[in-house]
């Protein structure tokens, strides 16, 4: 078998459990209605496919074995991951699924459009599945594509609760091929999800293996000058925040499993020659956004979340957590081809092999350099602006600034002390304005309650005036409220960046420095018309917050326990533009509603249900509010969820 | 009265619903569907909506109110002379409001020379500062025991500083200043140097724990240790202590030197 390349600095060796060969001792418990297959023919432990449109899940405890330490994962019929739905559009199905935890647990289907209390979100949707009970969920599927479900629970996703959902097209598939995948990418951890959360509370960087040390100053001397780098070393250093901080939790406990298999293990999927293969790829992560290639081949991608778009060539995606991709490629019936899921800070990676004979595999490529942050990811905007420590940041000012929950009676136009930041704002994108009327502007066009007052929504930013067009995204002020200043924020983005056109961070360069083409989100064009052609009423401005060095995460500084939901009218069309004033990158997923991307054309508006947010970047979709309930809207980040949530309510 | 004020909202937003409801039942029903296909030019806001909803479900997404507790000892360690010491701290709490207890116990030629235990009421006021308030009790060697008023202000610093400044109110007016500073240089990811220094400055003399009034003493400290985990670090170090001016007249009537340089070995631990 042929060892990854471990050519890489400073990686120590518990970095690389890529998984003891004996991979996952799944005991099957039968469960479900329907003819189960085997999804590929090696490897042993394959995931079951269940088809119909009836079937029996059960939630229970399964032994499993990953890195040689035995551990008890959370599985739906024994499975990790659970078994494949294979469901058709226009049917109706039925789920009954069975609690064997002593847990509460849950089922949500993610991205399927159903009624609110099909949902599977315990608090919002149902009362959850008590241990020993069962719920029967039943919905009528008025869609097709690609999708997954897993525990909305406690943390019951990190230890194994989820799988894949297919769903065939009731009309003929626009889309060619002769094979299909499902390629479900996980993080798995041999600590419990409860111990790793106290971990990171105590210490927000406790998994982060590459911190800055004495040797990358060295380096960074040598290669700068001792006066540049003292320049680009103080904004950090005065921030309080290290540029080496991509993900929370890496592979310094992650395995990271691709079917539920580890690299070692290597998941397998067969082609002949002359075959189109469909892969879905579906990240089923709890914390890991992964960068995936299949080197030698081009993917053409077809589909994002579910939905059909504009076939698009590339040789590079990233996957955020809980987003779907699904993309053919025709590989060459010589050859086998490495499927190479690194994680976005390059601490790990899953991997499989897509061969035309069983011998065969190929070369597991080095993992790509491990980005660092810049400027342009504290959203403070390109090349010199911003330099040298000129922006605002909190430090001891901002003790005693209000707290958010005090701010819900302000009105619009009496915000002007809290609007910090905006006198960084780009002058040149407001010719001939002066800052003081930049305010007037921005205070006399949003609300704290979107010119409805009925609706009770004293949550977020409201804009009603001077819109941008549909499709074409926001033109609205930034503003900070009141709220984001308190002690759980420890960024603003005052310039934030275009999260459109970027492929986020460490995949910037992969085209000139590789010759790599990367997907971003504009190129996504959906296949058919945009179906709701109306223009958004209304504009909600909505701050992704936290504070790294004490591991909270918000939305607008007000986390999710004191937050207000935030109200739709039923029917309506509105605009959410996401603001990340954080160093993260946020997959922000919105149940029950699709999310429309604005990616620039407003006729072809692609449909997603998770939205990427890169660091210190905006974006905007659109939203038709027609699905009454209460719906969660949150941070697919497991351990940012507890804090980045929010309650939509359409009324 | 949390709970008052949601309840009140999930009343409130019944009663939207249901008015709501019954104005769309009263609009022309129309068939609206989520698949691939769709014509733009004949979509028409949803008008009949699936009224199944769960507005009565509980108010438990996940478990959000989890205390969380920190126990670290920063410093459990062997000086050179039959010395040594231990300085630590446990936390408790949310994320603004927490209980947290400080220790600090000095020994000498293997009698506790000096010992202390604060407990302090934490709030966090900004992003990296948390005020505290609380009291400190002295375990003397000798004599009667001391108690204190504490104000305190912790967090890190521009530039990664951790600091801890606390200003201590006594029994009989007495007052005193402790600053203390903390910085991690990383060698590797493993191997981390740690310079420290803690400074006391006391409002009067006190002949029997060796302190007096104005700068009173000094502790400087380089230490580097291994982290085998981030929980688990042995270290090696050299420890420094200077007593100034009455305080330093105080120590040489005890017949000590009022400076004195230790090699130490030690652990740092955390749970």
């Amino acid at each position: 078998m042929k060892r990854p390349n471990l050519c890489h600095q400073n990686i120590s060796r518990r970095t690389f459990v890529t998984g003891a060969a004996a991979g996952a001792a799944l005991a099957g418990i039968s469960g479900g209605a329907g003819a189960r297959e085997r999804q590929s023919v090696l490897n042993g432990e394959a995931v079951h496919t269940l088809r119909g449109n009836r079937f029996d899940l059960n939630i229970g405890y399964t032994p499993v074995n990953f890195t040689g330490r035995d551990r008890t994962a959370v599985t739906v019929n024994g499975g990790l991951p659970g078994p494949i739905l294979r469901w058709k559009e226009g049917e109706t199905v039925t789920l009954n699924v069975a609690n064997h935890l002593a847990h509460d647990s849950s089922i949500h289907w993610h991205g399927i459009i159903l009624p609110s209390d099909m949902d599977g979100v315990p608090g919002l949707s149902f009362a959850g599945i008590q241990p020993g009970g069962s719920y029967r969920y039943q919905f009528e599927l008025n869609q097709s594509g690609t999708y997954w479900y897993h525990s909305h629970s406690d943390f019951q996703e990190q230890q194994g609760l989820y799988g894949a959902i297919v769903i065939d097209p009731a009309e003929p598939d626009p889309v060619a091929y002769d094979r299909d995948y499902v390629v479900l990418l996980s993080d798995w951890s041999d600590e419990s999800p409860h111990d790793i959360y106290a971990n990171l509370k105590a210490e927000g960087h406790f998994y982060n293996r590459r911190r800055r040390t004495a040797g990358d100053l060295w380096d960074e001397i040598r290669a700068k000058g001792v006066a540049q780098t003292w320049r680009d070393r103080k904004m950090w250093n005065e921030m309080r925040m290290s540029d080496r901080d991509i993900s929370d939790v890496t592979g310094y406990t992650y395995t990271f499993l691709m079917n539920g298999q580890t690299p070692d293990a290597n998941w397998t999927a067969l082609f002949q020659r002359g075959e189109k293969v469909r892969l879905r790829f579906i990240n089923a992560s709890a914390m890991s956004i992964f960068d995936l290639r299949i080197p030698g081949l081009k993917m053409t991608v077809v589909a994002s979340d579910g939905q059909n778009i504009e076939p698009v060539s590339v040789d590079e995606f990233r996957i955020g957590v809980a987003e779907t991709y699904d993309v053919i490629v025709e590989p060459d019936g010589d050859s086998a081809y490495t499927l190479f899921a690194q994680t976005i800070d390059r601490s790990g990676f899953a991997r499989g092999t897509l061969t035309p004979d069983p011998a065969l595999q190929a070369a597991v490529p080095a993992m790509d350099y491990a980005p660092v942050l810049t400027h342009r990811d504290m959203g403070m905007g390109h090349g010199a602006h911003g330099d040298g420590g000129s922006h605002k940041m909190d430090g001891m000012d901002s003790a005693g600034s209000t707290d958010g929950r005090k701010d819900h009676s302000r009105h619009a136009g009496h915000n002007m002390e809290p609007m910090g930041g905006m006198d960084e704002t780009d002058h040149s994108q407001h010719s001939g304005m002066t800052d003081s009327a930049l305010h007037n502007r921005a205070s006399e066009q949003y609300s704290l309650h979107g010119g409805r007052p009925g609706l009770g929504g004293m949550q977020g930013v409201w804009f009603t005036d001077a819109l941008g067009r549909a499709g074409h995204g926001s033109n609205s002020s930034i503003v900070h409220l009141p709220s984001e200043f308190g002690y759980g924020v420890d960024m603003r983005s005052s310039m934030p960046g275009d999260g459109l056109h970027d492929p986020g961070i460490g995949l910037r360069d992969h085209a000139n420095r590789y010759g790599r083409r990367v997907l971003t989100y504009a190129d996504i064009r959906n296949l058919t018309p945009t179906r709701d052609q109306r223009e958004p009423s209304r504009e909600l401005q909505l701050h992704l917050t936290g504070n790294m060095e004490r591991y909270m995460w918000s939305m607008d500084g007000i986390k999710f326990d004191d937050a207000q939901p935030l109200m739709l009218k039923f029917g309506e069309r509105i605009r959410i533009t996401l603001v990340n004033d954080t160093m993260m990158t946020h997959p922000i997923h919105l149940h029950g509603m699709w999310s429309e991307l604005e990616t620039g054309d407003g006729d072809f508006i692609p449909r997603k249900h998770t939205v990427i947010v890169q660091p210190g970047s905006k974006i905007s979709y659109l939203v038709t509010a027609d699905a009454y309930g209460r719906w969660a809207y949150h941070c697919h980040l497991l351990y940012h969820m507890p804090g980045m949530f929010r309650e939509v309510r359409v009324v | 009265m949390k709970a008052l004020i949601h309840w009140q909202m999930v009343l409130l937003g019944t009663a939207l619903q249901a008015q709501a409801a019954v104005a769309q039942q009263a609009t022309v029903s129309g068939h609206h569907h989520h698949g691939q296909a769709g014509t733009a030019a004949t979509y028409a806001p949803p008008a009949s909506p699936n009224l199944r909803h769960a507005a009565d479900a509980p108010d438990h997404v996940m478990d959000h109110q989890v205390l969380f507790s920190k126990v670290t000892i920063d410093q459990l360690e062997r000086r050179q002379h039959n010395s040594g010491a231990l300085e630590g701290s446990a936390w408790f709490g949310g994320d603004r409001d927490r209980v947290w207890l400080k220790t600090e116990v000095e020994q000498e030629e293997g009698e506790t020379e000096k010992a202390e235990l604060q407990a302090l009421y934490s709030r966090a006021i900004s992003p990296y500062w948390n005020l505290q308030a609380g009291v400190r009790h002295d375990f003397e060697r000798e004599s009667d025991s001391r108690n204190w008023g504490i104000i305190a202000l912790n967090g890190l610093a521009p530039y990664f500083f951790e600091v801890d400044s606390s200003l201590f109110v006594g029994e009989n007016g007495d007052s005193a200043l402790r600053v203390e500073a903390e910085y991690e240089l990383l060698l590797t990811q493993r191997w981390i140097l740690t310079p420290e220094m803690e400074v006391n400055f006391y409002g009067q003399n006190h002949r029997n724990s060796t302190t007096g009034s104005g700068l009173s003493d000094l502790e400087a400290g380089l230490r580097l240790r291994y982290e085998f985990t981030p929980k688990f670090a042995p270290y090696l170090g050299v420890h420094y202590e200077k007593k100034f001016g009455n305080a330093a007249d105080f120590a040489r009537e005890e017949g000590d030197s009022p400076s004195e340089t230790t090699w130490v070995i030690g652990l740092r631990t955390w749970f």
